[in-house]
């Protein structure tokens, strides 16, 4: 789907396309690319090794390669906030990161908030509070409300909206989004 | 985005060796010379960067990243009372810096108003005072406009509404990045790292670059070099300081115009000194020099305050379809002087 990025197979490891006489050259930290280079991503808890060329991004590898499309691409300049994601505990534009540079951080998607068969209390509030229209911007927004109350757990009306201003939503969601977090801030007992 | 190698530099030397050219550099197309691919060219966050990579601007043959080089993070307070920032320190981590929060009120509230919390979580300082500018034409592969090496300026007799109100002759840019406003207004320097091992350190105010010195490059930067701190020095910390700007949206957006001001009041209420610096009106952050002298030794108060906002505006050649920055600055610089001097704004003013 994406050019450069594909699952790993197995015995692939060889592949591993370093140009030996750029290396010789610099004598330093190796070249890596342009072809495709092995990975391992550290995706909702789990360890995934993938074959991705260094322009891949991060939304392009968790999209095609992992098949993780929950997280959307929308304007691909960093500019709408559609493929957040966190890295480590923060919030990021996975578009505007590269899948190679991530290295032994841990990725959360919007596939990783659900546990033990339970929606995130985030998407939960969604839901109740219809702060859902097309969808498109929501996995985003959702990722950008659970990360600001994690770090937060009874946020004021204008914490959710400096946590919610980097998203685009053209469904004009925002009134509802902010009023579901606000009735999980006032719900949450501790 | 083409294809490209990839390699992680082990420190700021090692990058400074391996990196061939300035993006700038890179990205310029003269007549007759061949685009430059070859180019081995830095990357920090990457946010801008990767921007101009995906819109075909600029095709390096590898990038060197320097995004996790432990020596150029965060912010610490040297000997001397200074502070050093670290290049590669997020403009969320300055936004979020208590002490800077008291020291330098002014540059944590330009670094929280810069970008989206996304962005903001990965755009290094050094990357912010090094992207290139928001030109729409410069962004267009279409346009080869003066900026990259073409003959031509599309911005006089085209769509010039957020370009520059001062220093625009042949090319009318706005210096693009937020901090850099407050910076200037701190009197901070940028230490740099030169490939053949030297560092020099150098006025923020001596490292931006007017079209009228070279139309091809925002700063002084050269091949190779790296930008590793910005310092702010000792003597100009003061809590009377502040950042406001005025953009379309009050959600991440550009500022329309944009002012940094830092005042010394003595016991006397006396403006001891006065640093006020313009943001998102001229090809860099533009010291209003007039309005600086005119609060030196005053008392601060509403009529001197606007008179300061007058005074910013000397020297202004706005273009066709951007002279609604000249009140907007006015504005800004009025309730940014009264704010910063901590007294009550003009009820007459709006
Ligand atoms: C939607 C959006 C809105 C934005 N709004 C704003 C805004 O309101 N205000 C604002 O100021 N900015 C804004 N930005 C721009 C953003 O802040 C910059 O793109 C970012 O700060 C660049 O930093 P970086 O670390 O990602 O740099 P990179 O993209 O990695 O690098 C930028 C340039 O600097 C060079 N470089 C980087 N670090 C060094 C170094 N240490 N030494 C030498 N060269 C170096 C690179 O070669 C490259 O040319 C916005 C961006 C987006 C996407
Ligand atoms: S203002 Fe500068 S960057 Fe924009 S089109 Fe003119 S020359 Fe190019
Ligand atoms: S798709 Fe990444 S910010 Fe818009
Ligand atoms: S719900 Fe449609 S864009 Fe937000």
């Amino acid at each position: 789907m994406f050019p450069g990025a594909r699952a790993f197979p197995e015995g692939e490891l060889t592949l591993m396309k370093e140009d030996p006489q750029e290396n010789e050259k610099s004598a330093a930290a190796s070249v890596l690319g342009p072809g495709a280079v092995p990975i391992v991503l550290r995706v909702n808890g789990e360890t995934h090794p993938l074959l991705v060329e260094p322009r891949t991004t991060l939304a392009e590898a968790l999209r095609g390669s992992l098949g993780l499309t929950g997280t959307k691409i929308a304007c691909n300049q960093g500019a709408c906030s559609a493929c957040s994601v966190w890295l480590d505990d923060l919030v990021v534009a996975s578009c505007s990161i590269l899948a190679i540079e991530v290295g032994e951080r841990r990725i959360t998607t919007i596939e990783g908030l659900a546990a033990g068969g339970r929606l995130h209390p985030v998407q939960e509030a969604f839901i109740a509070h219809d702060a859902v229209q097309c969808g498109f911007c929501t996995p985003g927004l959702v990722m950008s409300c659970a990360a600001l109350l994690a770090g937060n757990p009874h946020p004021g009306e204008a914490e959710i909206q400096t946590a919610i201003s980097g998203h685009l939503c053209r469904c004009g969601t925002y009134p509802h989004v902010v009023q579901a977090i606000l009735a999980l801030a006032d719900a949450k007992g501790d | 985005m083409e294809a490209f190698q990839w390699q992680q530099a082990r420190s700021p030397a090692e990058a400074a060796a391996l990196v061939t050219q300035t993006t700038a550099e890179a990205m310029l197309t003269l007549q007759g010379t061949p685009s430059a691919q070859q180019a081995i060219l830095v990357k920090a966050g990457g946010v801008d960067m990767l921007d101009l990579m995906k819109e075909g601007l600029v095709n390096p043959r590898r990038l060197v990243d320097i995004s996790r080089l432990a020596e150029l993070q965060g912010i610490s307070r040297e000997g001397d009372d200074s502070l050093r920032i670290g290049a590669l320190t997020t403009l969320a981590q300055i936004a979020a810096h208590p002490g800077l929060r008291q020291s330098h009120a002014a540059l944590a509230q330009a670094a929280a108003m810069a970008a989206s919390p996304q962005i903001r979580n990965r755009a290094t300082l050094g990357g912010n005072l090094l992207q290139r500018p928001r030109c729409w034409y410069l962004r267009s592969a279409a346009h080869h406009c003066l900026r990259k090496g073409g003959g031509h300026c599309f911005a006089f007799a085209g769509d010039n509404r957020y370009h520059a109100i001062f220093a625009n002759h042949g090319c009318a840019i706005v210096h693009p990045s937020t901090p850099a406003t407050a910076l200037l207004a701190f009197h901070a320097q940028v230490e740099l790292l030169h490939p053949q091992g030297q560092r020099r350190q150098v006025p923020l105010e001596d490292f931006f670059v007017l079209p009228e010195a070279d139309m091809h490059r925002e700063n002084i930067l050269a091949a190779g070099e790296i930008l590793t701190a910005v310092w702010l020095p000792p003597q100009i910390q003061t809590n009377r300081s502040i950042y406001l700007q005025v953009a379309e949206r009050e959600a991440f957006d550009w500022p329309l115009a944009a002012v940094a001001v830092v005042v010394d009041l003595d016991a006397a209420g006396l403006c001891q000194r006065a640093s006020i610096v313009l943001g998102a009106v001229a090809p860099a952050p533009w010291r209003a020099r007039q309005a600086e002298a005119l609060l030196t030794g005053a008392t601060i108060n509403g009529k001197t305050a606007e008179a300061a906002g007058e005074a910013a505006l000397a020297g202004a050649t706005p273009l066709a379809q951007n002279a609604y920055k000249l009140p907007l600055l006015a504005t800004l610089v009025r309730r940014a002087v009264l704010a910063a001097a901590a007294l009550p704004q003009d009820p007459r003013a709006s």
